[in-house]
């Protein structure tokens, strides 16, 4: 026997107790570690951004529609690398529920633009000779089991000319995103095949993403594009991707502040929980820890015995949480809000909550255990 | 020799509300090695409270106390503790084992505090678990054992440390007539086989003709025979 098996013994004292603490602990840590997952992700979308990337979008809403011509009027400008224009509608494949995004580009561009986005060159050559082709993100590709040269049938909103509104794509090849292979979800589409097969909205386009030389020039270059398009009928809002990512995000709340208010008040109760919990285990064990006592365990001894237990219930707990929050997280890339694995940075945060609350909650049961008398405790006092 | 035990001029009062409430007063007393001796007295006349100051588990407001030639009157809290570990086993009248522990367990805990092997531990273990008759229920829980049983695992915790000095605080109460026979018995044979020193609070006459010597406590003080027999 050892000092663990008296932890042990003490925590397992009223199994069912002990069970319903477990798994309160291990849920609110699932929650915890879901939500706080969704968070990184909003996260990781703005760290992600980069600043020598400019969006360029309607200054009247950023649903409205913007001439495709302005492209040339962007390019012409000095400091930037290159520019290409997005039309951007979503699609159902097969049954309502499995809905992709696609993006109606220039992908030769696009992926010049983004080159982070990795794509084998020979499949970027075939959308030049495939007017119908579609390179598809290896996320949705792992998630509907695609591969390249299927056929992708998408109903969309986007009505064609001869009426029907479903597009019949060819899947001619596959990106990841360097670093985010959860983000590499999208449909990439020829702009010109899309813009002649639809019936309305002709020459227009959803946003400009352009690439400029100097990220230190990124306000002054938002501003001289903005100005170009000023007081036309189809102004401009321009933005570097980092600030379009916080715009975007905003418009949905303060995701973190929403986030850690839940957590924040779930983690509160929950100290609560344990911590009487530990009360009542050690109000029930008064005669045997001064049993304890009286058998030459010190203050300092009884006090570390329960103190780890606490530490055992909370960390154990946590740790099955957090064990469940890891293998779920990858389902919420089908919510559009996560996916990917659970960031480490999560589960080392867990576990330190884990631990400061088995203290915090520990510690009053802790300091009742050392103070006590051997003598009142044996007597009933 | 010196005694084992020696108390000189032991006081002990406690507080009720503005009142200081004395329940030992001036008493000295001398226990030799290898007595048995059964403190008896009426409730309130501070018996137990003898018996916690000799144990080391309760402080006294004057006097000295010293118990295995150490004066434990001066000891910190901390000390006491290092020194009941090495030298005090407690048998109480609710035996107090650890309810989810085996009886094994349960008799291995003042060996954690000593630096023994694991087989060392065992061999104690298995020893004192022999003498109290209780081999075969070493891997019992105590809910899976009768209360004479208990008391014998109790007697076997209090043993397994080899301590100078065993301290019994109605280690009978809870018990009939015959399981009560049976612990006395054992009592005596550790007091007369294993030379063990034991210091014993009782109600019962009974149990105290057990014992080699009888103390009677009254109000706080010792009194001798005589003065019992008067009154």
């Amino acid at each position: 026997m050892t000092h663990f098996h008296l932890v042990w013994a003490g925590l397992w004292r009223k199994r069912v107790r002990t069970i319903f603490t477990l798994l309160s602990i291990a849920i609110a840590f699932l929650l915890f570690g879901l939500l706080q997952g969704v968070n990184a992700w909003f996260s990781g979308l703005i760290s992600d951004a980069h600043a020598d990337r400019l969006i360029v979008v309607s200054r009247i809403s950023q649903i409205e529609p913007l001439p495709i011509a302005h492209l040339q009027g962007i390019e012409q400008l000095s400091g930037i690398r290159r520019a290409t224009y997005v039309g951007a509608f979503s699609g159902v494949y097969q049954s309502r529920g499995n809905d992709v995004f696609v993006l109606a580009t220039d992908p030769e561009a696009l992926f010049d633009i983004y080159p982070e986005w990795r794509i084998a060159p020979d499949q970027l050559q075939a959308m030049t000779t495939t007017r119908t082709g579609a390179i598809v993100g290896e996320a949705l590709m792992k998630a509907y089991g695609w591969k390249v040269g299927d056929r992708l049938p998408l109903t969309t909103s986007v009505v064609k000319q001869d009426g029907s509104s479903e597009w019949d794509l060819e899947i001619v090849g596959t990106y990841n995103v360097e670093g985010s292979p959860s983000q590499a979800n999208r449909v990439i589409i020829n702009y010109a095949y899309f813009d002649e097969a639809r019936q309305f909205d002709k020459g227009r386009v959803f946003a400009f993403i352009v690439s400029i030389d100097d990220p230190a020039r990124s306000a002054p270059m938002c501003a001289a594009i903005d100005a170009l398009f000023e007081n036309s009928s189809d102004e401009t809002l321009s933005q570097d991707e980092t600030a379009y990512a916080q715009a975007q995000l905003r418009q949905i709340g303060d995701i973190s502040a929403m986030v850690n208010a839940i957590v924040g008040a779930v983690l509160f109760t929950l100290l609560f929980l344990t911590g009487n919990t530990m009360m009542q285990s050690v109000r029930e064990r008064i005669p045997e820890l001064a049993v304890l006592k009286a058998i030459g365990f010190s203050d300092g001894m009884v006090t570390t015995l329960i103190l780890t237990e606490s530490v055992l219930l909370c960390l154990v707990s946590a740790l099955l949480g957090l064990a469940v929050a890891a293998a779920v997280f990858p389902l919420t890339e089908s919510l559009g809000i996560g996916g990917g694995a659970l960031p480490a940075g999560v589960i080392v945060l867990g576990v330190a909550i884990a631990l400061m609350l088995a203290l915090v909650s520990g510690l009053p049961p802790a300091r009742r255990v050392q103070r006590l008398t051997i003598v009142d405790a044996l007597a009933g006092r | 020799m010196s005694p084992v035990v020696s108390l000189k001029n032991v006081a002990r009062y406690y507080r009720r509300g503005a009142e200081r409430v004395g329940v030992l007063r001036d008493l000295s007393l001398e226990i030799e090695q290898g007595e048995f001796v059964a403190v008896m007295g009426p409730s309130g006349s501070g018996k137990t409270t003898l018996l916690n100051l000799v144990a080391g588990i309760d402080r006294p407001d004057q006097g000295e106390i010293v118990v295995a030639g150490e004066r434990i009157s001066s000891y910190s809290s901390r000390q006491l503790a290092r020194w009941r570990a090495g030298h005090i086993g407690f048998i109480f009248q609710f035996y107090n084992l650890m309810p989810l522990l085996t009886a094994e367990q349960n008799v291995e805990l003042p060996l954690l505090l000593a630096s023994l092997s694991k087989a060392q531990r065992a061999t104690h273990v298995r020893t004192a678990l022999q003498l109290v008759g209780l081999a075969d229920r070493s891997s019992h829980r105590p809910a899976e054992l009768s209360g004479g049983q208990q008391q014998r695992v109790a007697i076997a915790r209090a043993l397994v440390a080899d301590p100078t000095l065993l301290v019994c605080d109605e280690p009978t109460g809870d018990l009939d007539r015959q399981m009560a026979d049976q612990i006395l018995g054992l009592l005596q044979i550790v007091n007369r086989d294993h030379g063990k020193t034991i210091v014993m609070v009782t109600h019962d006459p009974k149990a105290a003709e057990r014992a080699t010597r009888q103390l009677h406590l009254d109000k706080g003080q010792l009194i001798d025979a005589a003065t019992l027999a008067a009154a």
